[in-house]
């Protein structure tokens, strides 16, 4: 789809568990649609969001398709900028060890594989949302 | 200044297509350009025709219709997330073999990548949801 140029920073909010709703599937499709407009993409992970990028889902118990592999595909998406808000993850007994290990290839540095996840304050966010043209909120 | 709306929870049961609507209207009267409204999640059933409020509330689904018509306002449903939510049009109904369509006037069926052209044409995207 032609948009003649304009590339604009887009931040995608997510700020709910993977499952009880929709909204973190929903919000994974805009994000894998949108790729294809070839924009400034940012993602950050706040709240029970958090819980969307945690290692070893499993959800036979509840009947609902576990769509965390997804997330490893943001890499092959050029979608590199994944912020997770440190503040949420300790509040829930997590850290950095218990979500997947997203990573992305950096063309410019032979391909190494780097990882895609920052932690981030809240001040970081803050200051991350402020840069924005685009923040939609899941 | 041009505008692009998203609307993503549902009529009655959440306040955001309510304030969307009065949004949305009250710009175009201060003469702002709306360049599409999108809805997602169960925003989609604000496009649903076959709504039957009680006769002394508001009709969500109409004021959104009439809005259209009369500002010739784009009203765009994502089609992943009507599917899933039984909101077809005459040719999604076709194509997906149901007996049945349900979507109101004004509004049209299209994909998400119509709600990232909104965000990338208009000079503010504003999100109406929970």
């Amino acid at each position: 789809m032609e948009e003649s140029g304009v590339i604009k920073k887009f931040l995608y909010v997510n700020r709910r568990a993977p499952y009880g709703s929709i909204y973190a599937l929903e919000s994974l499709e805009v994000v894998l649609i949108g790729a294809a407009f070839e924009q400034d993409v940012s993602l950050a992970f706040i709240d029970d969001g958090v819980y969307q990028l945690k290692k070893n889902q499993a959800t036979d118990g509840i009947g609902m398709k576990n769509f965390s592999p997804t997330y490893n595909a943001l890499g092959d998406y050029d979608i590199s900028k994944i912020y997770v808000d440190k503040d949420s993850l300790e509040e829930r007994g997590l850290t950095l060890d218990d979500l997947m290990n997203l990573t992305w290839e950096d063309e410019n540095d032979n391909y190494a594989k780097k990882p895609s996840i920052s932690l981030v304050n809240s001040e970081e966010l803050a200051a991350l949302m402020e840069q924005q043209d685009v923040v939609l909120s899941f | 200044m041009k505008l692009g709306i998203m609307v993503s929870e549902g009529p009655y049961q959440h306040q955001a297509s309510d304030s969307a609507y009065n949004f949305t209207k009250a710009a175009l009267e201060k003469g702002h350009e709306i360049f599409r409204v999108f809805f997602y999640h169960d925003g989609v059933n604000n496009a649903t025709r076959l709504t039957v409020p009680p006769q002394d509330d508001r009709n969500v689904v109409n004021r959104w219709s009439e809005l259209s018509k009369q500002y010739d306002l784009d009203l765009v449903v994502c089609i992943a997330a009507a599917q899933r939510r039984g909101l077809l049009d005459e040719n999604e109904a076709k194509r997906n073999g149901k007996d049945a369509n349900n979507i109101a006037e004004g509004f049209r069926i299209s994909g998400l990548g119509q709600l990232i052209e909104a965000g990338i044409q208009a000079e503010r995207l504003v999100v109406f949801g929970d």
